[in-house]
């Protein structure tokens, strides 16, 4: 291959950069529209479902009472509520060690047909402090509501 | 008293940076003869030692447990062993940025009592755009961060430090990523000083190189040894979860990775200039981005034990004000620079080119995913980015990145002929070839692991070719470098797509006695205990693992409760053997009536060592190219003198 025409060798240098960035940020911004994982609420859940099988997330309390466990001894099941809807949840692992009824979570997963939630992972901070951050902006009053609610 | 020396000492620093940038900018305007020009040099030498002096300082409150420190107080506790009583000193907020001022102090005080091979404008002028930036962060400590403070009356007993954090491992992780973020603001004023003066020559490369080599070398030890203390200290399996906090290490080092090869075509043939600049002023960014999202909170993170906005608000500030004065300044003067040597697509130079934009492109993707979260949460809606996104996109540049690095090496610089290395790629060709059939054949994988496989098998022939032919005694040491970083670019390539690919998982709750099998593996419950340790107490399982027809080995994760600050971690228990680990996590007793089951998860993981031996060989085939070229620049400067006399 020749070498390139003197003159203009740093314009197609620059060119071909920009080219590649401008490809690599139109491709990051059509995965990240399709591939960014959704957040909701319950209530959202159910006014308006996720995809199934599409990778989202679901924030709430864990709702008192409602938490069993299957036979296995690894898989539990429990509610996810925000005052006004309820999802059923399903995650088979160790659950976080301040994971129980009346706190707040964070499941990552996917709906399934029969509108269970299956969580592949839960979040709930090693801290005792710990809040998900998307429940942060409830206020107190609403935050205390909603413990209240999940604890009836 | 030793606080208040520390906070003395740190006062003292900061007004001696704001001497050497007072100087700088005078011989910039008037000439390097001025008297205040001459104190550049000794200013940032003196700086160096003072920043010293204050860390020393709050290393030794932390050792002795001085509670009436706030920020001991806040952070260490007497029951604590003492190697993390002094780990403490930077595993906080306060610490942690005296530590990056103090690196960054002492870097510029080796630079001015060095370095005289550039000329003296432009020292002179990196040593006031260090001075700059390290202005802004002496702002910050002294005025929202004091390490020093009191805390009247005194606690009796201290908070304790993150459970988490105690860990030796996690200990040396911070200082090792800040002498990396460090390294790359020494670039990054290089860069600003070559900008000022337009000065850009080969010779700013080779005084520039060993920063950034070094830089390089901190950045890749720093995020494999994050990474393997994530993989078993979080309990998960993984080992990189793409969090923002790890985008925020990988993020500068993959602009370094750019910056370093760049830096190379300018030191050997004078290309690259602007480009360059670029990339020193784009490393930097990025170490800053990662500054403010870790120590902002900003983002939803297993790291977000440094939440605090304020602060956040306060390095976003700084992050504005640097990185848009350097682009502001670039955008003015790259224009002005001369152009450099050219050369054809089909060289060294080329070669190195189209990795510079594929790793260009990947740190974009990187950065968008990062931040795509905050600007979504701006319009109102909440989303997280993982591995669904970053995988395949981040590969779609990653794996052609690969291809060109198992060929790029064995061009000629300037100018060359692909058919003259046509052997050397059939080698290639035919490592890619047997590695797709073998892993396809032997075991069907998916996509991206197989390309990952074949392409790390091309990858190690090409890395080891540039050895042959040649005298091995007489190679080089920044050319072993160079071949051994390569291959610890395919070892650790390997090791991610044979993790992949390869990973079988066993989740289970047992009584004891009871057994169940992972992989080749047959593991048996044999008791649980409780334990007590310092500040904790947990619950130990012994299990009996053995592979068919081996001895027994026996494994011991644990559960454990920290009581100060209340918090739980679970402490996974490795089997390593040459192909692979044996990871081992107990959860707690599985609810239920009956009698009582213990919850088990266990992973057989073959060759995930090989992430982080390619990591090591990574930083190793670094360091061996900084000591290279170090004791060539040394060597020259002897000769230099002896002409000289």
């Amino acid at each position: 291959m020749a070498a390139l025409k003197a003159k203009h060798q740093r314009l197609v240098l620059v060119i071909i950069a920009l080219v590649a960035l401008l490809g690599a940020g139109l491709l990051a911004a059509w995965a990240l529209r399709n591939q960014a994982s959704y957040f909701y609420v319950p209530s959202a859940m159910l006014g308006d479902p996720p995809a199934i099988g599409q990778a989202v997330r679901l924030g709430g309390m864990v709702q008192a009472g409602s938490l069993e466990t299957a036979p296995d001894g690894v898989t539990i099941r429990f509610l996810v509520g925000d005052g006004a809807a309820r999802v059923p949840v399903q995650f088979s692992g160790i659950v976080p060690d301040l994971f129980v009824e009346g706190s707040g979570v964070v499941a990552e997963g996917a709906l399934r047909p029969d509108g269970t939630f299956l969580a592949t992972n839960l979040l709930a901070k090693h801290d005792e402090n710990y809040m998900p951050r998307e429940l942060q902006d409830m206020s107190p009053s609403e935050a205390r509501e909603t413990v209240a609610e999940t604890q009836e | 008293m030793i606080a208040e020396l520390g906070l003395a000492a740190l006062w003292l620093a900061a007004a001696l940076a704001a001497l050497q940038l007072l100087g700088g900018v005078i011989a910039l305007a008037r000439g390097e003869a001025e008297p205040l020009a001459g104190l550049v040099r000794p200013a940032a030498q003196v700086q160096a030692l003072l920043c010293a002096i204050a860390f020393a300082a709050l290393l030794y409150l932390f050792a002795v447990t001085d509670l009436s420190v706030a920020l001991v107080a806040s952070n260490s506790h007497s029951a604590k062993p003492a190697i993390f009583k002094l780990a403490g000193a930077w595993g906080n907020h306060e610490g942690s940025m005296l530590l990056w001022i103090t690196v960054m102090a002492l870097a510029g005080g080796l630079i001015a009592w060095v370095e005289h091979r550039l000329p003296e404008r432009t020292l002179l002028a990196t040593l006031a755009a260090q001075a700059f930036v390290g202005l802004g962060f002496y702002a910050f400590l002294l005025a929202s961060s004091n390490p020093f403070a009191r805390m009247v009356p005194a606690p009796a007993e201290g908070a304790g430090l993150n459970p988490l954090l105690q860990d030796i491992g996690l200990a040396l992780h911070p200082p090792v990523l800040y002498c990396g973020y460090v390294g790359l603001s020494v670039a990054f004023s290089f860069a600003v000083g070559a900008l000022l003066t337009r000065e850009v020559t080969p010779t700013f490369a080779r005084v520039m190189r060993p920063w950034v080599l070094g830089a390089w070398v901190a950045l890749t030890l720093g995020i494999t040894a994050g990474s393997y203390w994530a993989y078993y200290e979080l309990g998960w399996g993984g080992w990189w979860f793409w969090d923002p906090v790890e985008n925020a290490s990988l993020m500068p080092w993959l602009a370094a990775t750019a910056l370093l090869h760049s830096a190379g075509v300018l030191a050997a043939r004078d290309a690259l200039r602007t480009w360059t600049l670029m990339l020193g002023v784009v490393a930097f960014s990025m170490s800053m981005i990662g500054t403010f999202l870790v120590r902002s909170g900003i983002l939803t993170s297993v790291h977000a034990f440094a939440v605090d906005p304020e602060r956040g608000t306060f390095i976003l500030v700084l992050l504005a004000l640097y990185i848009g004065g350097a682009l502001a300044l670039f955008a003015l003067r790259a224009g002005t620079v001369a152009e450099g040597e050219r050369f054809a697509i089909v060289s060294r130079e080329g070669g190195l080119v189209i990795n510079n934009v594929a790793l260009s492109a990947i740190l974009g993707i990187v950065l968008l995913g990062t931040l795509y979260p905050l600007l979504t949460e701006a319009l109102g809606f909440r989303v997280s980015v993982g591995p669904p996104y970053f995988n395949p996109v981040g590969a779609i540049f990653f794996l052609p990145a690969m291809a060109v690095l198992a060929v790029g090496p064995l061009l000629r610089w300037r100018q060359d002929r692909l058919a003259r290395i046509r052997w050397q790629m059939v080698a290639v060709a035919i490592a890619f070839t047997v590695a797709l059939l073998a892993a396809w054949l032997l075991a069907g994988i998916a996509l991206l692991p197989l390309l990952g496989m074949a392409l790390a098998a091309a990858v190690a022939v090409g890395s080891v070719l540039p050895l042959a032919r040649r005298k091995l005694t007489r190679a080089p040491l920044t050319l072993w470098g160079m071949v051994l970083a390569h291959l610890g670019v395919a070892l650790a390539v390997f090791g991610m797509a044979a993790d992949s690919a390869f990973t079988t998982e066993r989740l289970v709750a047992l009584r004891t006695g009871e057994q169940t099998s992972v992989g080749p593996w047959r593991v048996i419950l044999e008791n649980v205990e409780p334990v007590a340790g310092p500040n904790w107490t947990a619950l130990t399982a012994s299990l009996q693992v053995a592979h068919a027809g081996g001895a027994p080995v026996l494994l011991e994760p644990q559960a454990r409760s920290f009581w100060a600050p209340a918090q739980q971690t679970s402490e996974s228990a490795l089997l390593t053997r040459w192909n692979g680990q044996l990871y081992a996590v107990i959860g707690g007793q599985a609810p239920g009536d009956g009698p009582e089951r213990w919850q088990l998860r266990l992973w057989w993981k073959p060759f995930v060592t090989c992430i982080w031996y390619g990591g090591g060989l990574i930083a190793f085939g670094g360091l061996l190219a900084l000591i290279g070229h170090v004791v060539g620049d040394l060597r020259r400067r002897r000769r230099w003198r002896e002409a000289r006399a």
